[in-house]
C-alpha cells in the first residue's frame, strides 16, 4: 500500500485566514474566533469576531466546514437516488427536504395530480412531525445557549418520542428516505394512528408547561427580549424566510401562500411575532413564533391522522409504491420549486435535458444558508454575550449552510 | 400579471437588452443581456405593478466547452403579488463577468459568492469576492465542466 501522506511545514499553513488586517484595528480593538468548534454554534461555524472589549464591532461569517458536495454529486446520479443527499442536507428536518424535493422532481414529471391522497397525508403528517421534533431542537439549544438547562432535557425526551415514531415509519431515526418520488417507501405500520394520537395528547401539555418554564422566564426574556431586532424591510431584502422573517411581522408561509400538497384542506394559523415582551423582531420574538409553530403542527397532525384512520383509511389494496415512476425522465427545461421547511424556504432548481434521467444541474437554495448571511448586519454593535444569543435565534443547521 | 405582461413592460421600457421568454419554464422565464442590467433590476423591484422584492436564488450554470457559455438564473418573487420571475442571463465562458445584483437585494451577496466559488464567474461590483463554501486556497472551480481536481490539497491526496 502507498503512502498517503508525508509530512511537509507547508502543509499545516491556514487555508482561511482572519479576513480583518490586523494592523487596521484601532486602538482597544481585538479579533478572535467563535468556533468551528463550538457548542454555541450549533455546527462548524466558525465566526470571526473584530470586538472593542466587550462590544461586537463586526463578525464576519466564515463557512464551508461541512461542504459536501451536494450540488457536484447530484450532476452525476438519478433523481431517486439523489434523496439520501437531500436528507443529509438538513439533517433536523429531513422529512421536509424529501417533501420539498420528490414534490419538486415530481412537478417536472406531472404526476402531481397522480399522487393518492393517503400518501399526501402522510407525507404531511410525517413532515409536521419532523417540523416539531425541528422546534424542539431549535428551542431546546438556544435555552442551552443561555444558561436553562431543564428545557433542553425536557424537549430531548420528546423529539425522542417523535424519532421513535419516525423510526417506526422506515427504520431510521434521522435520516429517512421515506418519501419517495411518485410515493413512499412503505406504508405507515399498523396502529401508528393510534400511537400517533396518544402522542398528540401526551404532547399538548407538556408545550404548556414549556410556555411557563421558558417563554415567560424572567432570565430568558431579559436574555432575549430587545436583542437582535431584524427589521421586516430589511428581513426581505436579505431573502430571510421561516420563523425568522414572520417573527419580523409578517404573515408569510410557503404553506399557505403557494397551498402546495394539501395543506389547503387543513386548517392552522400561521404565528406572527407582536413584540409582546421588547421590540418586533428580536430573539424572543423568534423563539416564541417557534413556540407556536408547534401546536400548530401538532393541529395538522391531529387532522391528519383522523383523515388517516377514516376517510382514507388503511387498506389490503393500497400500494404506496402504486405510482412511483421507473423511469424518472422529466422533459427538458428549467424549474424550480419551493416548500417551507421549518427554517424557511427550501428551493431546488433543476435544469434536465430531457435525454436521461440525471440531473444537468440540481441547485439547493438552503433556508439556513440565506438566513445566515443576515447575522452580520444584525449583530454590529451588540455585546458578545447577545451574538451567542442571536446565532442560536437563527437556528442554523450547519449541513445546510455548507450543503 | 402574466410574465407576457412583464415581457411587454420590460420591452417597451429597455428595449433591445429584453431579449426573449421562455414559457416552458416553471415560473416562465425571461432572458436579458448582460450589460447594465442595474436600472432594469431596480425597475423589476421598485416598479408599483411589479415589486419583485424578494430573490429567492441566483444559480450558475456552465453549459461546457461545446456550448461555450454560461448562465446565471435569478428566481424572482414579489410578496405582495405574488409573482414569480425567472431571469436568466447568458454569457460567453472566456469572459464570464456579469453585474452585481448585491447593490438592490442583499441575499445576492452570499449566493454571487456561492457562484463565484463554485463555477468561477465574477461579479462586477461586488463587494466582497472571496471563496465561501471552499477554503481560500482550493484551486479550481469545480461545477465547470472543464475543472480538473488538484492532485493533493496540503498534501493529501483528493482522488483516492
Amino acid at each position: 500500500m502507498d503512502i498517503q501522506y508525508t509530512y511537509d511545514p507547508e502543509h499545516l499553513k491556514n487555508s482561511e485566514p482572519i479576513f480583518t488586517s490586523l494592523t487596521s484595528l484601532k486602538r482597544g480593538e481585538m479579533v478572535f474566533n467563535i468556533g468551528p468548534q463550538h457548542p454555541s454554534t450549533h455546527g462548524v461555524l466558525r465566526l470571526e469576531v473584530v470586538t472593542d472589549g466587550e462590544i461586537v464591532k463586526e463578525v464576519i461569517p466564515h463557512i464551508g466546514y461541512l461542504h459536501r458536495c451536494f450540488e457536484k454529486h447530484a450532476e452525476s446520479m438519478p433523481f431517486n437516488q439523489i434523496i439520501p443527499y437531500v436528507d443529509r442536507m438538513d439533517y433536523m428536518s429531513a422529512m421536509n427536504s424529501e417533501h420539498a424535493y420528490a414534490m419538486g422532481v415530481e412537478h417536472m414529471l406531472g404526476i402531481t395530480d397522480k399522487i393518492p391522497k393517503r400518501v399526501e397525508y402522510i407525507r404531511v403528517l410525517v413532515a409536521e412531525l419532523n417540523r416539531i421534533a425541528s422546534h424542539f431542537i431549535a428551542i431546546g439549544t438556544y435555552g442551552l445557549d443561555i444558561g436553562a438547562f431543564t428545557p433542553f432535557l425536557w424537549l430531548m425526551r420528546d423529539r425522542e418520542h417523535i424519532l421513535r415514531l419516525l423510526e417506526w415509519t422506515c427504520g431510521a431515526r434521522m435520516l429517512y428516505n421515506y418519501v419517495w418520488i411518485g410515493g413512499l417507501y412503505y406504508d405507515l405500520p399498523l396502529q401508528f394512528e393510534d400511537r400517533c394520537a396518544e402522542f398528540s395528547v401526551y404532547l399538548k401539555p407538556k408545550l404548556e408547561y414549556l410556555e411557563t418554564l421558558l417563554m415567560n422566564n424572567k432570565i430568558f426574556v431579559e436574555r432575549t427580549a430587545k436583542v437582535g431586532v431584524l427589521p421586516l424591510d430589511l428581513a426581505v431584502n436579505y431573502g430571510v424566510t421561516g420563523p425568522i422573517l414572520r417573527a419580523s411581522g409578517l404573515k408569510y408561509d410557503l404553506r399557505r401562500v403557494d397551498g402546495y400538497s394539501v395543506y389547503p384542506e387543513l386548517d392552522f394559523d400561521i404565528p406572527i411575532g407582536t413584540g409582546a415582551m421588547g421590540t418586533l423582531g428580536d430573539c424572543w420574538d423568534r423563539t416564541y413564533v417557534r413556540m407556536q409553530e408547534c401546536h400548530e403542527s401538532l393541529k395538522i397532525v391531529d387532522q391528519c391522522l383522523i383523515k388517516l384512520s377514516n376517510e382514507l383509511k388503511r387498506d389490503k389494496e393500497f400500494n404506496p409504491r402504486a405510482f412511483v415512476p421507473k423511469k424518472i425522465r422529466p422533459k427538458a427545461g428549467d424549474y424550480y420549486v419551493r416548500a417551507e421547511n421549518p427554517k424557511g424556504e427550501l428551493g431546488f432548481f433543476f435544469r434536465t435535458d430531457g435525454r436521461s434521467d440525471v440531473p444537468v444541474r440540481c441547485k439547493a437554495r438552503g433556508c439556513s444558508f440565506v438566513n445566515l448571511s443576515v447575522l452580520p448586519e444584525i449583530s454590529k454593535g451588540v455585546m458578545i454575550s447577545d451574538l451567542i444569543a442571536i446565532v442560536g435565534s437563527l437556528d442554523l443547521v450547519l449541513g445546510e449552510v455548507d450543503r | 400579471m402574466t410574465t407576457n405582461q412583464i415581457f411587454d413592460l420590460l420591452k417597451n421600457t429597455f428595449g433591445l437588452k429584453v431579449l426573449q421568454i421562455n414559457l416552458n419554464d416553471v415560473p416562465q422565464s425571461i432572458e436579458i443581456t448582460v450589460k447594465e442590467n442595474y436600472n432594469l433590476f431596480i425597475f423589476l423591484r421598485d416598479n408599483d405593478r411589479l415589486y419583485f422584492d424578494m430573490l429567492s436564488s441566483i444559480t450558475g450554470i456552465d453549459n461546457g466547452p461545446e456550448g461555450n457559455t454560461m448562465e446565471v438564473i435569478y428566481n424572482l418573487y414579489s410578496i405582495p403579488f405574488d409573482l414569480h420571475l425567472m431571469v436568466k442571463i447568458k454569457i460567453a465562458r472566456e469572459y464570464a463577468m456579469v453585474p452585481t445584483v448585491s447593490n438592490i437585494w442583499k441575499t445576492a451577496n452570499w449566493h454571487e459568492r456561492e457562484i463565484f466559488d463554485l463555477l468561477g464567474i465574477r461579479f462586477e461590483g461586488h463587494p466582497d469576492l472571496r471563496r465561501i463554501l471552499l477554503p481560500n486556497d482550493w484551486e479550481g472551480h469545480p461545477l465547470r465542466k472543464d475543472d480538473v481536481l488538484q492532485e493533493r490539497y496540503h498534501g493529501i491526496k483528493i482522488d483516492y
